[in-house]
């Protein structure tokens, strides 16, 4: 099955833009959800083709719209959900809860 | 990204992860000491050197190049580089002819064990979309300008098999040490975007 992540030869999508300094991770939570990868890979809670297909079953406008990572964390909402391990109700509450004590 | 953003607030998708993060390791199911060893060890100490041992040793070492092209996982463990997202490695050879280069497609397939992580770009829609269909622009906007008699190969990885080019040693570079050459070698030359530069006499 095709989709939005299978981009070789499409068109529209510009120069490919390079950095000077090349950072492995942009900011923090990029560092963490790369960890959380192999914590949850290690746990048993999904193989690297399931990790790969919950990032294929994006919605094409938001896997377009988002960034690498962002993919990720994507596909960890979906796999963790489905399979009962954290709901979104669990997470939209504990963020929640983050957000109010004052940030990370 | 802005240079100042540990003093912002943090973002939506910064405070998610943390809840994340926070709910797995509340649940016994994640230890946030193991993250935060992994992203120290592929920060600090997986990444292109690891290549370019590998790339040398070919250079210098005929037996060696032939093992490495014949069976690019076995003969890169002989270096003691295995593991995560390089199970399976294949090594393709530029030679005056043939140019190689490395894409993926679907994602970001890339052979962690010698490359480490990859680069933004290589990620990036418009280099995976237009590898395939326009290599030789692409390279050139890497600075590749390539004959127009040469023959460009490009790989698609996935997420059984991983390439990593082997480029060609540079002419003028035949008193070096295996250690001086491995040097000369960049990320991109082989991932194929580059070719090794001559060192400056």
């Amino acid at each position: 099955m095709n989709g939005i992540h299978d981009l070789g030869g499409m068109h529209g999508f510009g120069p490919i833009e390079r950095e000077t300094d090349e950072p492995y991770f942009h900011d923090d939570w990029e560092g963490r959800v790369f960890g959380l990868f192999f914590a949850n890979f290690a746990a048993g809670h999904f193989n690297v083709d399931q990790f790969r297909h919950g990032i294929e079953r994006m919605a094409a406008a938001e896997y377009l719209s988002t960034s690498y990572y962002e993919h990720w964390l994507h596909s960890f909402e979906t796999l963790l959900s489905e399979k009962g391990i954290v709901t979104s109700e669990e997470l939209d509450r504990k963020q929640a809860e983050l957000s109010q004590a004052g940030g990370a | 990204m802005a240079h100042d953003h540990q003093n912002a607030p943090p973002s939506e998708t910064a405070m998610r992860v943390k809840a994340l993060e926070t709910l797995l390791t509340e649940k016994g199911l994640v230890d946030p000491a193991a993250i935060d060893t992994l992203i120290e060890l592929y920060e600090t100490r997986v990444g292109p050197r690891n290549g370019a041992k590998v790339v040398a040793r070919a250079w210098t070492d005929p037996d060696y190049k032939e093992r490495l092209l014949k069976d690019g996982t076995a003969a890169i463990a002989e270096l003691g580089f295995s593991g995560v997202q390089g199970e399976d490695m294949v090594v393709v050879e530029n030679t005056d002819d043939v140019h190689n280069m490395v894409v993926c497609t679907l994602c970001s397939c890339y052979p962690w064990p010698t490359l480490g992580l990859p680069p933004i770009w290589y990620k990036s829609a418009p280099y995976r979309a237009r590898s395939v269909s326009d290599p030789r622009g692409v390279l050139k906007e890497f600075g590749v300008d390539l004959s127009e008699d040469a023959e460009i190969r490009v790989w698609d990885s996935n997420a059984e098999l991983r390439y990593l080019v082997l480029p060609q040693r540079p002419a003028g570079t035949e008193g070096m040490s295996e250690e001086q050459l491995a040097e000369l070698v960049t990320r991109d030359s082989m991932i194929g975007t580059a070719v090794v530069e001559a060192p400056a006499s």
